[in-house]
């Protein structure tokens, strides 16, 4: 039933995706590793480790879309799930240090032994064990979207003010980690990983791994993202998106279907977030900044919102073309390319790359199906 | 007991009067210059005294001279050595032509510097000027140097200013509150004197009492302090209000502009926090300009400032309305990301055209310094930016309600499809709302200029803040624009005392939060139902 | 004058007794009382901010009344429940201007309107059985959009939006409809053949009809209740209705 779920109504362009990060998931480990570093054919580690913090923004991405795109709610906040996924593992890798570090503290990490600390505090406690750490990736942002949505769903905030809660959402959180006394390491976050299960997070292989493991979570967050969205639920939750009330009076408890959907996505932006820690080595509180979660929107906007894949390839088109430009001499005018670039998506491509390409596409197909308007303001 | 303690004090006071004639002046200071000449500090310290009480003329010049360690001792003599390099007799200020043998620098301790302290406060005891008969008294007050209480004393019998007369008396009786020999009685009217004093010194020197004074003095020192500290305590809460309702105007003036283009156009301008920076940055231009060309005219700058910020905010504000929002109503989302691009391009301009640091804004003379009011300490500048805020608020409010353009931003407001069915063109009141909630918040950023850093980040820091305030109020509705930037400016200052500053922070966004779960349209929201549709 | 008679309650579907809202002080709806029983089909009219749409949101759940009662079945208070609940209930509505899901094709409209669970899980794992399949093609056979079923709802006219919402009403099969100006913006053919269809809908459902159109109320040949200011002026038999000088001052003007 399940792989029925997952790949029933699995189009062409999904089948593509898939074999696309698979190939990528297995050659660019493989280039990196047995490839000899002089050859042409040689992937070296950074640009590895790059590609592997762009596809873990592919999937923060892919879990924007799935509330954005499909359901019309501009989360402007989908960087705190983000963080606390990448905080989550950040304090299973700090655990992992034991007595390694500076202070060679067995049990307190050395930001809490700088503190004076004299204990672990409760939340961390657990945090040792890879297998609870991985649970609370997924169960903090998911725990945090349920609580959140369950409140603002209910209550039918929708629309830029929810939008904006969102927004002051991540800000509060971002404030909240800032201070030392929350047991986060404040201001420097968590950094100085030395192991991840027992193997050096500064391997080669590790991190080859690791790259393996990104293409393999965003394979499954796609498989996922597509079951939901093809499924009897996505339709109704693209019926929310276009047209809120109607679904209501339909019989959808639309609160619920809300819910669901911006839990399950808060989940994956978590997973995004906990493969991101390890491959960039560090999580502060900046990932929480309100600016952040809005580039991720743009991302989605760029590659197509409410196209899965067009989703994940925004992500990588932009922050390819981000670090295209900050490491060269244009490095003063990104911020004018990125403001240009927000100011053109939503002028000029509203659809983004995919979207733009697929109604080309079927409008030369058949040009009597396409409906006469824009798409509904996702209000 | 009343009689004993009556008993008492007119002992005492036969005693003093008894004394005073003993102590003659040449005497004393006699004295005074061979215990100077011992050089140990408890000598030269009580060499300050009797030097002050003998009312020598030149005893300010010696011990101001020993203070700085110019004073010198030696075989009997004392000299004290210019700031020149000259040498005078201390005894008749007479100059000397060498420096006489065997004399070597008095020298210091902490002892000896509270005597100087207490000696140069009772020096001034004496001056002809009352104002600085207050400071001297003043000094005494902190110092609390029993000595100085006999000059003291005599110098209240003569004073007839009232003020000076009353910082005398305070001083007396932070003496007498340290003074475990002196009457009772008078100790206790000296708790009364303090409590009526009431500020935070009063307080601590009440608490200086001894420990073992008696239990009724205690007891009134009890009361006193209990006293003064419910007086400070209230008068520390009316300043946090002050901060409070000053931290309210300057979101009211950041988010005013907000709430307009929000209320009239359901967009939300991410760019608004950068035509608050257009307007500070005006301003550092203004101001440069005067201050090569017409420097005397400094104090005019904000004047010449609020058109120009108002105009060029108001200017780049209908240009991009007319460039990019009016291309995407009906879609508020992709508005609001269109206007983040738009403020990201505008921040980076800024900063490729003035660089990335802070830029310096002078602050007008009449906009400096501080007063107090009360136990209230009140800067001009933050009174003033009260002030401005809410002539601009007024100023809205008087467009709104009373002018055409007003009227027609209004019917837009409630239902934009009849408005324009009735004729109203709403592209250019569109446009026209959109300029005048630029050119506010390009006002809002001269006011901000003069107590924040202008930098291109200026408008960030704003925004967020200015969008609590407007989705707390409620939109198409100044007043609630008040309320909420008021009650959240007051609210945050008042929590800030007890969860510090980033949790009273947090503590209200999460408020906000929960609050628009409440009321999914702020405060005072239109109802009915033309909205829900 | 308007009060229901004894025993109303128990034997009717829908039962509205003294029913009133206002909006920052304008009552929409003062002391309505109106009954339908089973199987019975109502036009209701009335001028314009007669309270009509008013009424139907107060009877879907979008607008809480201030005071009144509103049952259904007999024992379902409604001023309890939600939308989504009401929908549940049996209570289908269609709108004054046709809102049909127009990024989805029309039979994937008719499909999220068929009567099913309505639940997070039951539809994340729904599969479209057969039955359900055979009464989606029926629907879209009724509705005359069988050959057009792959098309997005958002390429449709008008008119077919229409139609294609009352084929979503038909899925719901719920036991009362609320129709709000069905035949709006429709031609004389269509809005013919519209009634043609309510007809035949109300044959085994109960419908509540908001129409302006008094040829097509005609047409109808049903029970009558005029709307004015919030409640009901007159009710009965459309000729002895449009007889009554009262009405015919309300909407002639006086």
């Amino acid at each position: 039933m399940i792989s029925r779920f997952l790949l029933s109504n699995m189009d062409t362009r999904g089948y593509v995706f898939l074999a696309l990060v698979a190939a990528i998931g297995l050659l660019v480990p493989l280039a990196n590793l047995l490839v000899p570093a002089g050859s042409p054919f040689h992937v070296s580690t950074a640009t590895m480790s790059l590609w592997g913090k762009y596809l873990c923004y592919a999937l923060l991405a892919l879990s924007l879309d799935l509330v954005w795109g499909y359901c019309g709610i501009l989360s402007l906040g989908h960087g705190a799930f983000f963080a606390l996924g990448g905080y989550a593992m950040g304090m299973y890798l700090m655990r992992q240090i034991g007595s390694r570090g500076v202070y060679g503290n067995p049990v307190l990490p050395d930001f809490m032994v700088f503190l004076n600390w004299q204990e672990l505090p409760w939340y961390w406690w657990g945090f040792s064990s890879f297998p609870f750490a991985m649970l609370m990736v997924l169960a903090v942002p998911g725990l945090l979207a349920f609580v959140f949505g369950w409140f603002a769903f209910r209550s039918r905030v929708t629309g830029v003010y929810l939008s904006i809660i969102t927004q002051a959402l991540t800000y509060a959180l971002l404030l909240a980690f800032f201070r030392n006394d929350m047991g986060f390491g404040g201001n420097n976050g968590l950094t100085d990983f030395k192991d991840i299960l027992g193997f050096s997070v500064q391997a080669q292989t590790t991190r080859a791994a690791l790259f393996a493991m990104t293409c393999t979570m965003l394979a499954a967050g796609f498989l996922i993202a597509r079951g939901i969205v093809s499924s009897k639920l996505g339709k109704v939750v693209i019926a929310i998106r276009d047209a809120e009330s109607r679904t209501r009076f339909l019989g959808y408890r639309v609160d619920r279907f809300k819910l669901f959907v911006f839990t399950v996505s808060a989940c994956m932006a978590g997973v995004a977030g906990a493969l991101y820690v390890p491959q960039v080595g560090i999580i502060n509180p900046g990932e929480f900044a309100p600016a952040n979660s809005i580039e991720t929107v743009i991302w989605v906007a760029v590659g197509g919102r409410g196209t899965l894949v067009g989703a994940a390839l925004g992500a990588v088109v932009v922050n390819w073309a981000k670090t295209m430009f900050t490491s060269g001499f244009m490095a003063p005018y990104w911020l004018f390319a990125l403001g240009a670039l927000f100011v053109f998506v939503t002028l000029f491509m509203p659809k983004g790359i995919l979207g733009t390409a697929q109604g080309w596409w079927e409008k030369r197909r058949r040009p009597e199906s396409m409906p006469a308007a824009e798409p509904a303001p996702a209000e | 007991m009343p009689f004993l303690i009556r008993l008492l004090r007119a002992l005492t006071l036969a005693l003093a009067l008894l004394a005073a004639p003993a102590v003659a002046f040449g005497q004393t200071a006699e004295e005074a210059f061979a215990r100077f000449n011992a050089h140990s500090f408890s000598d030269t310290a009580r060499a300050i005294d009797g030097l002050v009480q003998s009312a020598h003329p030149n005893a300010g010049v010696i011990i101001e001279a020993l203070a700085d360690g110019r004073l010198l001792a030696g075989g009997g003599v004392v000299a004290v050595k210019t700031k020149d390099g000259g040498l005078l007799d201390a005894r008749t200020g007479q100059a000397l032509s060498a420096e006489p043998a065997g004399v070597s620098a008095v020298r210091l301790n902490n002892n000896v510097r509270r005597a100087i302290q207490g000696a140069l406060g009772s020096l001034g005891l004496i001056n002809p000027d009352p104002a600085k008969r207050v400071a001297a008294a003043e000094a005494v007050f902190r110092a609390r140097d029993v000595s100085a209480l006999p000059v003291l004393e005599a110098a209240i019998a003569k004073e007839t200013n009232e003020r000076a007369r009353r910082a005398l008396r305070e001083a007396q009786a932070a003496i007498l509150i340290v003074k475990t020999d002196a009457p009772p009685f008078d100790r206790i009217a000296a708790v009364d004197v303090l409590r009526e004093r009431g500020d935070q010194d009063a307080l601590a020197t009440l608490r200086a009492l001894p420990g073992d004074a008696s239990p009724a003095l205690k007891e009134v020192q009890a009361r006193a302090v209990s006293e003064i500290e419910g007086k400070l305590a209230l008068w520390q809460a009316g300043q946090n209000l002050w901060y409070g309702l000053s931290l309210g105007s300057v979101l009211l003036l950041a988010a005013i502009g907000l709430a307009i283009t929000f209320g009239v156009m359901g967009v939300i301008n991410m760019a608004h926090g950068e035509m608050v920076m257009l307007g500070a940055y005006t301003t550092f231009v203004v101001q440069e300009l005067i201050r090569t060309n017409a420097p005397y005219l400094f104090d005019w700058s904000l004047a010449f400032a609020l058109p120009a910020a108002f105009i060029v905010a108001g200017t780049v504000g209908i240009a991009i309305e007319r460039g990019v929002i009016r291309f995407l109503y009906g879609r508020p989302l992709e508005t609001l990301l269109a206007t983040w691009g738009i403020s990201l391009i505008l921040q980076q301009a800024v900063r490729t055209a003035f660089g990335p640091t802070n830029r310096e804004v002078g602050a007008p003379s009449f906009m400096s310094g501080a007063f107090e009011l009360g136990g209230l300490a009140i800067t001009w500048n933050r009174l003033w930016i009260i002030v401005f805020a809410a002539l601009v608020f007024l100023a809205l409010l008087a467009i709104l309600k009373l002018t055409p353009m007003g009227l027609q931003m209004r019917a837009v407001t409630q239902n934009r499809r009849m408005a324009a069915a009735m004729g109203i063109r709403t592209g250019r009141i569109d446009a026209l709302t959109f300029g005048l909630g630029s050119g506010v918040a390009g006002l809002a950023g001269v006011a901000l200029s003069q107590i924040d850093n202008v930098s291109p980040n200026l408008g960030q820091s704003y925004i967020i803040d200015s969008f609590m305030v407007v989705v707390f109020g409620g939109v198409g509705n100044l007043w609630g624009t008040l309320i909420s930037a008021m009650t959240l400016g007051v609210a945050n200052k008042l929590l800030e005392p007890y969860a510090g500053a980033v949790l009273g922070k947090i503590a209200l966004l999460v408020f906000i939060i929960l609050f628009i779960q409440k009321r999914p349209r702020g405060l005072f929201a239109l109802k009915g139902r033309a909205v829900e549709a | 004058m308007n009060a229901p008679t004894p025993g109303a309650l128990t034997s009717s579907l829908l039962y509205l007794d003294g029913v009133s809202v206002s909006f920052d002080g304008f009552k929409a709806i003062r002391g309505l009382s109106l009954t339908i029983a089973p199987g019975e089909m109502r036009a209701i009219i009335g001028p314009n901010g007669a309270g009509k749409t008013t009424m139907m949101d107060i009877i879907t759940g979008k607008t809480r009344p201030d005071e009144g009662t509103v049952m259904f079945g007999g024992s379902v208070d409604l001023t309890r429940l939600d939308e989504a609940a009401i929908a549940n209930l049996g209570i289908g509505r269609k709108f004054q201007k046709p809102t049909v899901f127009d990024f989805h094709t029309i039979e994937d409209n008719i499909l999220l309107a068929l009567k099913s669970q309505r639940t997070v899980l039951k539809t994340l794992f729904w599969q479209t059985g057969a039955a359900q399949q055979k009464r989606i093609d029926q629907i879209l056979g009724i509705v005359k959009l069988a050959d057009k079923r792959e098309r997005l709802a958002g390429s449709l006219s008008h008119g077919q939006k229409q139609w294609l919402e009352i084929g979503m009403l038909l899925a719901q099969d719920p036991k009362l409809l609320l129709v709000d100006e069905p035949a709006a913006g429709m031609t004389d053919g269509e809005t013919a053949q519209t009634a043609e269809l309510l007809k035949e809908i109300a044959r085994d459902h109960s419908v509540i009809v908001v129409e302006h159109d008094m040829g097509f109320i005609r047409e109808l040949g049903v029970k009558v209740t005029v709307l004015h200011e919030g409640s009901v002026l007159a009710e009965g038999p459309l000729d002895q209705v449009s007889a009554n000088e009262r009405v015919v001052e309300v909407y002639l003007g006086r």
